[in-house]
């Protein structure tokens, strides 16, 4: 890190793309599981929350 | 950049996630365990399904007649009490990080400066567009509700969602009136077009129960997006300075 600035407009335009590639994909990744994935067992756990947080659950 | 990235997600889903997990425990999964007891007597009938039409079906969660993949008895579910609360706990945590993932991704896509009040407007129209939009066609629901099949509701809030996002971010960040229009139109298109519902309404849960669980479950959700929110502004400048100082 050559900045010690906590804006993020002064990093280089690559590690800002890399950084949102990688947010992108915990993002997706993770909400996927917890609201939307089909399998069994990943819905009976996540059900209380998918209820909770107004998922589409059944 | 990546690694503050994971740092930041993890530390504030987890926070988040504990605080906002304490507040479902008290507020909507007592809602959900009293209406799965209405649930359950609704089980015992054989479902009226000829009152429905071909596009939608009664799915009974945890009854027998459930027909979707993955309601059978004999599968694996977590113990009522400690470990059902640990799941759900989990669940809130992992989609609280991801929700923390989202804001990031937005926020370094677009250039902004992350700090407690950025992070908050973000977290806001997070909520705006993966929780409110969506809860406006699809309400929020308790075991038990009749509803239309699963695929085309998840499908409906997805594209929702990305729609009202789309719209916010167009509306919010262009002048031009033009570009101020099509966000208009791409926040209504969903509603336009409609959410799948359920040819019949076959709840037995009562009205008020279920009323009750809609507000508190967007409630939670707003606290959800907005505790995120908070503790992602309020970290991100911490772990940036100190990787600064390395």
């Amino acid at each position: 890190m050559n900045t010690g600035s906590v804006s993020t407009p002064t990093l280089s335009v690559s590690e800002r793309v890399k950084a949102v590639a990688a947010a992108l994909v915990i993002g997706v990744a993770l909400i996927y599981t917890t609201g939307f994935a089909a399998s069994t067992n990943v819905h009976n756990a996540a059900h209380d929350t998918r209820h909770g947080l107004a998922f589409p659950c059944h | 950049m990546v690694t503050r990235v994971l740092t930041v997600s993890i530390l504030a889903g987890l926070l988040a996630g504990l605080i906002v997990a304490a507040l479902q425990h008290v507020t909507t999964t007592p809602l959900i365990l009293k209406a799965e007891t209405f649930e359950a007597a609704l089980a015992l009938k054989a479902p009226t399904l000829a009152a429905f039409d071909g596009e939608a079906k009664i799915i009974l969660a945890h009854g027998p007649a459930g027909d979707a993949p993955g309601h059978d008895h004999a599968e694996w579910k977590p113990q009522d009490g400690l470990q059902r609360t640990f799941f759900t706990s989990a669940v809130t945590i992992a989609t609280a990080i991801g929700f923390a993932a989202l804001l990031l991704a937005g926020m370094i896509a677009a250039g902004d400066t992350i700090d407690q009040r950025s992070a908050l407007v973000w977290g806001a129209c997070g909520f705006l567009a993966l929780g409110l939009a969506p809860a406006m066609g699809l309400a929020p629901e308790l075991p038990g509700a009749a509803s239309a099949a699963l695929e085309q509701r998840q499908l409906w809030w997805l594209a929702t969602a990305i729609a009202t996002a789309a719209g916010l971010f167009l509306f919010l960040r262009f002048e031009q009136p033009w570009l101020k229009l099509v966000a208009i139109v791409l926040i209504l298109l969903p509603h336009a077009v409609g959410a799948p519902h359920p040819a019949a309404l076959e709840s037995k849960v009562p009205a008020e129960v279920a009323a009750h669980f809609a507000s508190l479950s967007l409630g939670i959700q707003a606290a959800l997006w907005l505790v995120t929110a908070f503790m992602v502004g309020a970290l991100w400048p911490r772990v940036s300075r100190r990787a600064a100082e390395a």
